[in-house]
């Protein structure tokens, strides 16, 4: 039989289905106890992923703590000599300020918008299949080909926006915004465009929660006499939390920790006004070389991961007791 | 009642606003991309013309350079092939790790299944750097194996994790039946329960897929020759030559890669949305 030790034929009735790692059946010795078949199937995807992200998470915190540069060899320990020397760099700064921006703006208008729409879409309508299409694009579309629409329609001397306010005569025509040129626009503009890849995600969470909620609640609500925004508030947004919730933090994770929006957009300038820590961190790390300092940038990036991660640990665990 | 008809009506309406604004809002730059390839350069840089109709006779040029003058061709086939390599790896370390966590061991399964979830959330952006080194030192820089081999890193978590939700709810007495009639659990797992999840493999395929031509980071640090490229990155990055734009051609080239992609992706996407949610709806 091999390695198959979880499954013993003499017993069919009651061990065939049970997994040895179910400690209420009765205690073995531990070679049997331990599921070797089960170890050899998901062993090989477990060491994969050690590799692959184990492995250069740990060399991160390595570089971060070291003075690597590309053409080095050796390491020395330098404590915390890189993070001294990019705290003290004005463009850091800035990027870990427009990165909380970024991220906070971002989030903020994908949550409004994506309740509105959400709510919008939740009944069956005629044509809704091609809706869900079209609100879809943003997503599905590879977001560096997105990006570089956007690049053409906020083009400095093309720009389709730019006409149009001309044309209605709200902005002065030799002097139209810069839209990607200004640093205070700039930042506006890769918030917006962030926020329309997001859009759709957060919606199709959204929505999945919202049919979950069984019909007769909100319509039992209404009819003791409270009103849409009464139920709104009141019975549908608490029941919609943990949905929310998931679509918040998924968001968050792929904001903070994008860069394509940025490196496509404005490459993080003008003077770094809209330079964030992932795309700073690749400049310095790899185009720039320094992998120490790089990684001292992209550390940055860790604290938030992690308190997201917690959040979804207790989401899951709640989820399992609930259940 | 006539006051209840007219709320309903208003709020019929109010509905079918929000909805055609978002879809204009969202799809708009999608229509961009399909007016501009298709029109004239002079018209298209002409700022006297209204930029949203055809001035002049639409053309087909741009297609006609950015197919004969450019590598996107190429990039398209370099695309796929990493599609497929990848696939058959995430397959392969997937669906095995998958049923394991599901059935054999028991309470940990679940656990291990969410901490291997949890790696999804480590981005490309805190790894890139040692991974560059890593690539390097393995000689694989400036090649798409380097991407071939990365790549599993985010498609097998998820891929995991999609299909758990998918074992889950096969009927464990299946398995137990054939078990009983004398095949093993490897057996029972090979012979019944693969061939009757095709539809969650596939579910996995097509992601793998989408996510592999999504993803933008890795490609853009590893490679740096034109023809070695990506789609995804070949066509924002070395389609511009210097500081011009060929916005033409670029845009058909968004629009070619972008249109399949959203296409197969829509017609996945309840699965897919389930992934996420697992746990939060019930």
């Amino acid at each position: 039989m091999g390695l198959n030790l979880a499954h013993r034929p003499h017993e069919p009735s009651k061990g065939a289905g049970v997994a040895v790692g179910d400690f209420s059946s009765p205690p073995l010795p531990w070679h049997q106890r331990f599921n070797w078949l089960g170890v050899a199937m998901f062993g090989p995807a477990v060491l994969y992923i050690v590799a692959i992200i184990g492995v250069p998470l740990v060399l991160a915190f390595l570089y971060a703590f070291g003075n690597v540069r590309v053409g080095t060899v050796g390491y020395e320990f330098v404590g915390l000599a890189n993070f001294r020397s990019i705290l003290q760099s004005h463009a850091f700064r800035q990027s870990l300020a427009n990165s909380l921006i970024f991220t906070v703006c971002s989030q903020v208008l994908v949550i409004i918008g994506s309740s509105i729409l959400a709510l919008a879409l939740k009944d069956k309508f005629r044509g809704r299949g091609l809706v869900r299409f079209l609100i879809l694009l943003p997503w599905v579309a590879p977001i560096s080909l997105g990006a570089i629409g956007w690049k053409w329609i906020l083009d400095s001397l093309y720009s389709v926006i730019n006409w149009v306010l001309i044309y209605f005569h709200l902005v002065n025509q030799f002097t139209p915004p810069m839209w990607l040129g200004d640093p205070a626009l700039a930042m506006l503009s890769v918030i917006l465009v962030e926020t329309w890849r997001l859009l759709p995600f957060s919606t199709v969470i959204l929505l999945a929660g919202l049919t979950a909620i069984p019909k007769e609640i909100p319509e039992a609500a209404q009819v003791d006499g409270a009103g849409f925004w009464r139920t709104l508030f009141q019975i549908t947004m608490p029941m919609m939390l943990p949905i929310v919730s998931v679509a918040v933090l998924f968001g968050v994770i792929f904001t903070f920790t994008d860069m394509t929006v940025v490196y496509i957009l404005t490459r993080g300038g003008p003077y770094d006004s809209t330079q964030v820590l992932p795309s700073l961190a690749f400049f310095t790390g790899v185009l720039g070389g320094d992998l120490a300092a790089g990684s001292a940038i992209s550390l940055f990036l860790v604290p938030v991961l992690v308190v997201v991660a917690i959040l979804m640990l207790r989401m899951a665990h709640r989820a399992e007791v609930g259940s | 009642m006539i006051a209840r008809l007219t709320h309903r009506f208003g709020s019929t309406i109010a509905r079918a606003l929000t909805v055609v604004v978002f879809c204009i809002l969202l799809a708009f730059p999608f229509y961009w991309m399909f007016i501009t390839t298709f029109k004239q350069s002079p018209d298209l840089y002409d700022l006297q013309n209204n930029p949203f109709i055809f001035n002049a006779k639409p053309t087909l040029s741009h297609l006609q350079y950015l197919f004969d003058q450019t590598h996107f061709v190429r990039w398209g086939l370099n695309t796929a092939m990493v599609g497929i390599l990848v696939t058959i790896i995430t397959l392969l370390l997937a669906v095995p790790a998958a049923y394991a966590l599901t059935r054999l061991t028991g309470r940990w399964g679940s656990r291990l299944g969410i901490g291997i979830f949890l790696t999804y959330l480590v981005p490309p952006t805190l790894l890139f750097i040692p991974l560059s080194r890593i690539v390097a030192e393995l000689g694989l820089q400036n090649t798409l194996w380097s991407l071939v081999v990365v790549y599993p890193s985010f498609t097998v978590p998820f891929s995991v994790w999609l299909l758990m939700g998918f074992f889950k709810s096969i009927p464990r007495d299946l398995e137990d039946a054939a078990m009983v009639d004398g095949l093993s659990r490897f057996g029972a797992f090979l012979k019944l329960v693969v061939p009757i999840s095709t539809s969650g493999i596939l579910t996995v395929v097509i992601f793998t897929f989408t996510l592999v031509g999504q993803e933008f980071v890795y490609a853009l640090t590893f490679i740096s020759s034109d023809s070695n490229q990506m789609l995804q990155v070949g066509v924002p990055i070395f389609l511009v030559r210097g500081d011009v734009y060929y916005w033409g051609s670029l845009m058909a080239a968004c629009l070619i890669a972008s249109v399949p992609i959203a296409i197969v992706y829509n017609l996945f996407l309840d699965r897919f949305i389930a992934g996420f949610t697992v746990g939060a709806v019930k």
